[in-house]
């Protein structure tokens, strides 16, 4: 089978039969990043085998999650869900006293058409804790969905603006002369309607971007998620709301529909070229002109020099399994890289338009064809066509990971990107460390001459 | 619906692939959403597989929900079968595709009749067994298809090796320690002049099982899987087995001795050659291992009368249990498995040799037990570690589950007259450590001098603002310091005398360049 390869950017898709983590995984950084939150995993021994095992040590430190395991009797309707579940939110609420309680609906949830929905209002007036539900299962999600699912359920309870955005403006004009704080802001912020990112990212990372824009004298009002669950950031008409992560598109829906905010369609915030690209859709639309970040941008790049000169011309495969293979392919294409094939779960092309044309202009830039984008893959065609082209590196699942090494393919384990910090400016060279560490482990290599590592 | 944060035993269909991947040239494809299969990263990770794992999944998604598999399962089958040309295709349902009730014996037999494979349906229940009975139970599923369909044939070749011979049935993939055992029970096996006529299921062919009625008797290491396919054997062909694990210096004679009454009431009838093994045994309990030895030695001595805890599955944990108290001299306070499906075995092995017996898998249960007896030294899986980590008691990880470090590269057998220094090494090493803690507490550390800081920073001059302190205290402890000094490194540089977390995040983009 040959490789096509195309001037204009074209999605195929294959079977489907790929490898990716299920999406209830979300609840590994999820109750890490809201502090007081509790994540409860409606479903089976097999969900529950599944975070054990993906979640390793994890496990031990006494999590804020668990699973409520679904036995035969609740199968066969032949006990209570309502009660059952009940009597453990009841015992999470006595062991941890969380502010929300989160269910996750599984695969089986699904299919025993369980009405978690129908379920959690009523539990949550009886046992005075707010229950989301988020339906984060393998029949229809993957992976980093997840988060998605529950971004798009903590939507629905962000509070109102108290005033609306008019409204307000004239109020903060009132009060300036008594709040001196509100007089000190206003000096450091340009006056425009509130801005909300949404995306779970690190409290340090996030920080990072509220810096950025801050230094464009832009206010970020709040983040979806906050750090606590009790901070959830105001939403409504007039609220200006971005995206961090490529893979937030349901949640992007709901605050468009429900929620009624107005997204700021932009390349995601990875690698210093998206950060630039980032920050400079968000500034016009406050009426800010984005000051010195050409500048800036430049500076990151000189500072990659050394682990630009490693991937230069190097090529590249992605198996795709986590949605962030568009956003990551753009930044190492800019890098000098060539990407053969961005394999990806799932495509939203609309909430990824401005990535998808950044990606476009950037394969123009670096004079590359758009490499072809694969929804959807299927794992062993797709290891048919890495024998064929032999990439420098693929970045792929751990399933493949070790089986590709010993037949002389390089590889990168792709959750990882999902787990380190690789948003905004100061954390380009976070990926480039990642992309890199197979490439020099294999120049520390080199001289032993066995690449090949499986009897033929 | 219960709460659970751990459990012991996985999911059935674990088990299932188990043993498909451990056969060799045998496919496994699962009836299941998208994420379920894990079980090729954990091989992949754990046992650091070369090789792709040969099961893939047949995705159950949305439309499989509303309108069936349909032609879908079908042509995942023929689609293996045409790209690998397995000799065997495991069709293997999930806790989803149990509920399905789609009729999967059925795409079986259409696939069947296409195929060049053989095709099987695995035929475990979801909601009524753990992985460790769904092994059991998929190993004698296959070896019971193959002598079936080897009896239909009429292709039966039912003599005996003409050497005593045996099989050893129940070395797995992802078994803790099984494969440096099996390379252990080869050796001795070998020793006492012995063929082994087949292994399975690991590196074992499906289409050489129709010999296995050719072996003498069956040899059974671990009882948790492949006690019912010797069974089995034991019922169609008569075959006697031996189910004790050689595990420990007792054992380990036991275990020879049964294997000389089975080979000469076999011999008995062809010829007079009679196996006495006894002056093997005593060689090999006296000088090849050196644990009888060392439990006369000073060192042991120490160990005398010290508490501990056992829990396991029912092999490790018996034996273990049974090394300790009649090898060592050392109490168990109690002993515990989460196999509860062979809970009376377990019982009536232990009886006598422990305080107590605990039957659970609620590793809280566990925990609990172990803070109330606190024991000098655990004896458990990688749940019992982690709960001594916390109570600040030292563990000795003999039974799965089990992580990375459970698989060694180096030669660490369990069972045989080697796994009998292991063992040794890894209960002394467990106390000793447990002791010179204790010692280090009562004298008050290696080093009673002040440590000197090994920050470069120096307070002179340098004001964290408030904001900055936060942020430094909001980064991960182990990065912590790093940050911190160099932060105060960039700004003493810069000349700056309040640190901001502006100055913060530009002294991390500073050291990039």
């Amino acid at each position: 089978m040959s490789v096509k390869i195309d001037e204009t950017l074209t999605v195929e898709c294959e079977t489907g039969n790929y490898h990716t983590f299920c999406p209830i995984s979300c609840v590994s950084w999820l109750y890490q990043k809201i502090e007081d939150s509790f994540f409860l995993v409606v479903g089976t021994k097999t969900c529950g085998y599944f975070l054990q095992n993906a979640l390793g040590v994890m496990i031990f430190a006494e999590p804020r999650y668990a699973m409520a395991e679904l036995e035969e009797g609740d199968i066969s309707a032949q006990l209570n869900d309502y009660e059952g579940l009940k009597k453990l939110c009841i015992r999470i609420r006595k062991d941890r006293d969380p502010s929300v309680i989160i269910w996750i609906g599984t695969c089986t949830t699904e299919i025993i058409k369980m009405d978690l929905e129908g379920m959690a209002p009523k539990l949550e007036w009886e046992i005075g804790i707010p229950i989301l539900v988020a339906r984060a299962n393998g029949l229809d999600y993957a992976f980093t969905q997840g988060e998605d699912t529950v971004l798009a359920a903590m939507a629905h309870r962000c509070p109102e603006p108290e005033f609306s955005v008019r409204e307000r403006k004239e109020t903060i004009q009132n009060f300036l002369t008594f709040h001196s704080r509100k007089k000190e802001e206003l000096g450091e912020y340009a006056n425009h309607p509130s801005l909300v990112l949404f995306g779970s990212l690190p409290f340090n990372v996030a920080s990072q971007l509220n810096l950025e824009l801050k230094r464009q004298s832009i206010k970020v009002s709040g983040w979806l998620p906050a750090q606590k669950y009790t901070d959830l950031p105001s939403l409504g008409d007039g609220v200006y709301v971005c995206g961090v992560h490529p893979f937030l598109s349901r949640t992007a829906t709901t605050l468009i529909r429900r929620e009624k905010c107005q997204l700021i369609g932009a390349p995601f915030p990875i690698g210093p070229d998206g950060t630039r690209a980032w920050i400079e859709k968000i500034c016009p639309v406050f009426g800010v002109e984005p000051q010195g970040l050409e500048e800036r941008e430049k500076r990151i790049w000189e500072g990659l020099k050394d682990y630009l000169d490693l991937v230069h011309g190097k090529s590249v495969f992605f198996m795709g399994d986590n949605l962030l293979e568009v956003s990551l392919a753009r930044f190492l294409i800019r890098c000098g890289m060539i990407v053969h094939e961005i394999g990806i779960p799932y495509m939203d092309k609309r909430y990824q338009a401005a990535e998808l044309s950044l990606l476009q202009d950037t394969c123009k830039k670096m004079c590359v064809p758009i490499p072809r984008i694969v929804e959807k893959p299927d794992n062993s065609n797709q290891i048919r066509r890495i024998r064929e082209l032999q990439p420098d590196l693929a970045i792929t699942g751990m399933a493949h990971a070790n089986p590709l090494e010993a037949r002389g393919i390089s590889t990168k384990w792709s959750v990882e990107f999902t787990f380190a910090q690789i948003h905004g400016f100061a954390n380009a060279r976070d990926v480039l460390e990642l992309v890199t560490r197979p490439l020099r482990r294999q120049k520390n290599l080199e001289d032993l001459g066995r690449t090949t590592l499986v009897r033929k | 619906m219960k709460l659970a944060y751990w459990m012991y035993a996985g999911p059935a269909h674990i088990g299932t692939l188990r043993v498909a991947s451990s056969f060799k040239n045998v496919h496994a494809i699962m009836h299941a959403p998208l994420g379920d299969d894990y079980f090729n990263v954990m091989r992949s990770m754990l046992e650091r597989e070369r090789d792709f794992t040969a099961a893939t999944a047949s995705i159950v998604d949305r439309h499989v929900l509303a309108r069936g598999s349909q032609e879908r399962v079908v042509d995942n089958i023929l689609r293996k079968d045409q790209e690998e040309h397995p000799d065997l295709i495991i069709l293997t349902p999930t806790c989803t595709s149990s509920i399905l009730q789609e009729d999967l014996h059925n795409f079986v037999n259409r696939a069947s009749i296409i195929s060049h494979s053989n095709v099987i349906f695995a035929d475990v229940d979801h909601y009524q067994v753990n992985e460790i009975q769904a092994a059991d139970r998929t190993l004698e599923q296959v070896v019971r298809y193959y002598l079936d369909r080897c009896h239909r044939q009429e292709k039966w070749d039912q003599f005996l090796t003409d050497v005593p011979s045996v099989n050893i049935i129940g070395i797995f993939t992802l078994g803790f320690h099984n494969q440096h055992d099996c390379r252990e029970l080869r050796r001795l096996l070998r020793d006492l002049d012995i063929e082994i006529n087949q292994i399975i299921p690991e590196g074992g062919s499906v289409e050489d099982l129709q010999n296995l009625p050719k072996a003498w008797f069956n040899l059974i290491p671990y009882r948790e899987v492949g006690l019912m396919t010797a069974v089995y054997l034991n019922k169609e062909y008569g075959m006697p087995y031996i189910s004790i694990a050689p595990m420990g210096a007792v054992d380990m004679a036991e275990w020879i001795r049964q294997i000389q009454k089975n080979v000469n009431t076999l011999t008995l009838s062809s010829s007079n050659k009679r196996v006495d093994y006894e002056p093997y045994i005593d060689g090999q309990t006296r000088f090849v291992s050196q644990a009888a030895w060392f439990s006369r030695s000073i060192d042991c001595q120490n160990l005398t009368g010290k508490e501990t805890v056992v829990f396991g599955d029912t092999t490790h944990a018996a034996s273990i249990t049974k090394i300790l108290v009649q090898e060592m001299g050392i109490r168990v306070s109690c002993a515990g498995t989460y196999c509860k499906h062979d809970a009376e075995w377990f019982k009536e092995q232990i009886q006598g040799f422990c305080d107590e017996i605990l039957i659970t898998d609620d590793h809280a249960e566990v925990g609990d037990m172990i803070a109330h007896m606190e024991p000098s030294a655990i004896f458990g899986t990688q749940m019992e570690r982690h709960i001594g980590k916390r109570l600040d008691i030292p563990c000795g990880v003999i039974s799965a589950p089990v992580h990375i470090q459970n698989f060694p590269l180096g030669y660490r057998p369990f069972l045989g007259y080697e796994g009998t220094n292991q063992i040794a090494d890894l209960i002394y090493n467990s106390f000793a450590l447990g002791m010179e803690d204790h010692l280090l507490d009562i004298f008050g550390g290696h080093d009673t001098k002040e440590i000197i800081s090994k920050s470069l920073s120096t307070d002179i001059g340098l004001i964290w603002n408030p904001e900055s302190r936060l942020e430094l205290s909001k980064i991960p402890r182990f990065a912590r310091e790093k940050v911190e000094r160099n932060t105060e490194k960039f700004a003493r540089q810069k000349g700056i005398e309040t640190i901001t977390v502006e100055v913060m995040y530009a002294a991390k983009e500073a050291l990039n360049t």
